[in-house]
């Protein structure tokens, strides 16, 4: 019962704590938005800024309300989004809600998948690295997952687009289906086809710190005394990690991946661009490159909540996990 | 037994010195080789005499590799020394008073809670390119993790009974802050700056890859990966795979410096 009011006590002061930092993430990228340079009139108008008087400008600024104080603007914007109205792309001509969505509908597919595969093979991979510190195998995963670590998330991405796609000529070079042919009308075995280089390449990435992370507390585990004790009772390695090992090494790799979602997001933004993949993170870097202040708004305040919710459940397996930091000892 | 991963890192860091000087004079002995067009040599295969090939323009590609390389350790290293500098003053002014503390917490949390590259998108849209753009959002998006390490040993050590027998000796504030705190601070500063230097360099070239931060026409390894992402279909591969090695390698040697670094430390 206690632990039960302490739980709800702690959720609830997170959530306060998540609706706090969305609002600073708000307040942050509005105001950088103001920051720029590039004029939203010019932005909104494109290629027909040429063909528009000064006073039609004037007109369009003041309906926009771009005349206003930025606190007002502010102010004005935030009522906006908290009533569901995110606003208008003018670079998908569409409302920012239906981009989002859309979008995000196709990069969950590559996003959950490629995050179970790492989670999964990071975790496999660093408890055989951790079990015996110092063999071939832990040197060989390390050293894989250091350089991977180091490697440029695009440039990885289109190594195996050269390989693959260009010179076996296995998967296809670009985007969520072939040409011409309508979304609805893609057979899933079709788009698994053109997502597999996707996911291959973004989970390989993911994987490199899971795989560490987890060899790193696979290795605490096995000079421990409680693995001590096992060995003194004859249980051999294999038993050791298969059978107390993974319980110490698996929560932290689980953790560290909902911790993860940023970096996540983050390389999936760049391995769309690269495979053409129509996803979200291909539609935040065209509204980063051709000024749609609405659509990179509201995309930085989705990612931010996607990416504190995963902070939120890492932090909370924390507390579950560990009585002493749930009982406030630390 | 402590001996033996500092000569390591002794070693290490001759080799890595070397190299990073060869790479830095390139600007010198490479003049205008890296934009010298050669419209006779136009995506010329690696051969004995080009190198590592040529682009579509018959530039020299290892000449604009070595360019862009120098040009992204210069804007790691300056982007990972600011990081640290905003880091390392962040964490100080959060020790003055709780309130100027969960202020800076609240920042770290907010900065921490947008995706790296979303950020630095908001950032460089919001200065509007160039190098100097480019340098300062790597900063500005690397600085929270350190600040959080800085903060959280700033506050253990704070407390530290050589600091309290200090105080009781009538030491003023700034003499506890000169000569106890920040000599403690000054090797985390020093291994967080190499750590954060690698990933600043990997975020310049994804950056520079997206078209976001600096002019197509400067030899940086992000618009040379980008512009053979056009003749990668092609076959041109050597236009691909070139300029990323160098840039992993680079990146690689410094994660390993600092790694080793730190177990010396």
């Amino acid at each position: 019962m206690a632990l039960d009011m302490r739980l709800t006590a702690w959720l609830a002061s997170r959530i306060l704590r998540l609706m706090l930092v969305l609002l600073c993430v708000a307040a942050v990228s509005f105001g950088l938005m103001m920051l720029s340079p590039i004029d939203p009139v010019d932005a909104y108008l494109g290629p027909q800024m040429a063909q528009v008087s000064p006073e039609q400008r004037a007109l369009i600024a003041e309906q926009w309300g771009f005349d206003a104080p930025a606190s007002v603007q502010f102010s004005h914007w935030l009522r906006h989004v908290l009533s569901g109205e995110l606003g208008w792309s003018h670079i998908y001509n569409q409302p920012v809600s239906e981009v989002i969505q859309q979008r995000f509908q196709r990069s969950l597919a590559l996003l959950f998948s490629a995050w179970l595969l790492a989670l999964l093979l990071g975790m496999i991979l660093g408890i055989a690295a951790g079990s015996k510190e110092g063999s071939w195998l832990d040197r060989f995963i390390s050293g894989y997952a250091y350089v991977t670590a180091s490697t440029p998330t695009f440039w990885l991405a289109m190594l195996a687009l050269l390989l693959f796609s260009v010179t076996l000529g296995w998967t296809p070079t670009c985007c969520a289906g072939p040409a011409g042919v309508l979304r609805q009308e893609v057979d899933p075995l079709t788009r698994l086809h053109h997502l597999i280089l996707p996911i291959a390449t973004l989970a390989l990435l993911g994987m490199a710190t899971i795989t560490l992370h987890t060899r790193a507390k696979m290795v605490a585990f096995m000079r421990s005394e409680t693995a001590l004790h096992a060995f003194a009772q004859g249980a051999s390695r294999f038993d050791i990690a298969w059978r107390h090992g993974i319980r110490h090494a698996s929560l932290p790799a689980i953790t560290l991946a909902f911790a993860s979602l940023g970096e996540l997001f983050g390389g999936s933004l760049l391995i769309e661009q690269v495979f053409a993949y129509p996803g979200l993170g291909q539609a935040t870097v065209a509204a980063g490159l051709r000024s749609d202040v609405p659509l990179l708004l509201a995309i930085a305040l989705f990612t931010a909540l996607f990416v504190s919710i995963g902070n939120l459940i890492a932090d909370g397996l924390y507390h579950l996990a560990d009585p002493r930091i749930a009982q406030g000892q630390r | 037994m402590n001996h033996q991963p500092r000569l390591l890192a002794a070693g290490y860091a001759g080799v890595l010195c070397l190299l990073v000087a060869l790479l830095l004079s390139s600007r010198f002995w490479l003049g205008d080789t890296p934009l010298h067009m050669q419209f006779e040599a136009r995506l010329m295969p690696p051969s004995a005499s080009h190198w590592l090939g040529t682009d579509a323009l018959g530039r020299e590609l290892w000449a604009r590799t070595l360019a862009g390389l120098s040009l992204s350790f210069w804007v790691g290293l300056s982007a990972a020394l600011l990081g640290t500098l905003i880091a390392l003053s962040l964490a100080s002014l959060a020790m003055l008073s709780s309130t100027l503390d969960a202020l800076v917490s609240l920042l770290i949390d907010t900065l921490l809670s947008v995706p790296h590259l979303i950020l630095l998108l908001l950032i460089a849209f919001a200065l509007g390119g160039g190098t100097q753009a480019v340098i300062i959002a790597v900063a500005l998006t690397h600085w929270p993790s350190l600040a959080r390490v800085l903060r959280a040993e700033l506050l253990s050590v704070r407390h530290a009974p050589y600091v309290a027998i200090s105080k009781g000796f009538g030491k003023r504030q700034g003499f506890i802050v000169w000569h106890h705190l920040l000599p403690h601070l000054l090797p985390h500063c020093l291994v967080g700056a190499l750590l954060l230097f690698p990933h600043a360099i990997l975020h310049e070239a994804a950056l520079t890859f997206l078209g976001v931060g600096l002019d197509p026409s400067q030899p940086a390894i992000g618009v040379l990966l980008a512009d053979a992402m056009r003749y990668l279909t092609g076959g041109y591969w050597w236009l691909g795979v070139f300029p990323g090695l160098g840039l992993l390698l680079m990146v690689l040697a410094i994660e390993r410096f600092a790694a080793l670094l730190r177990k010396a430390l």
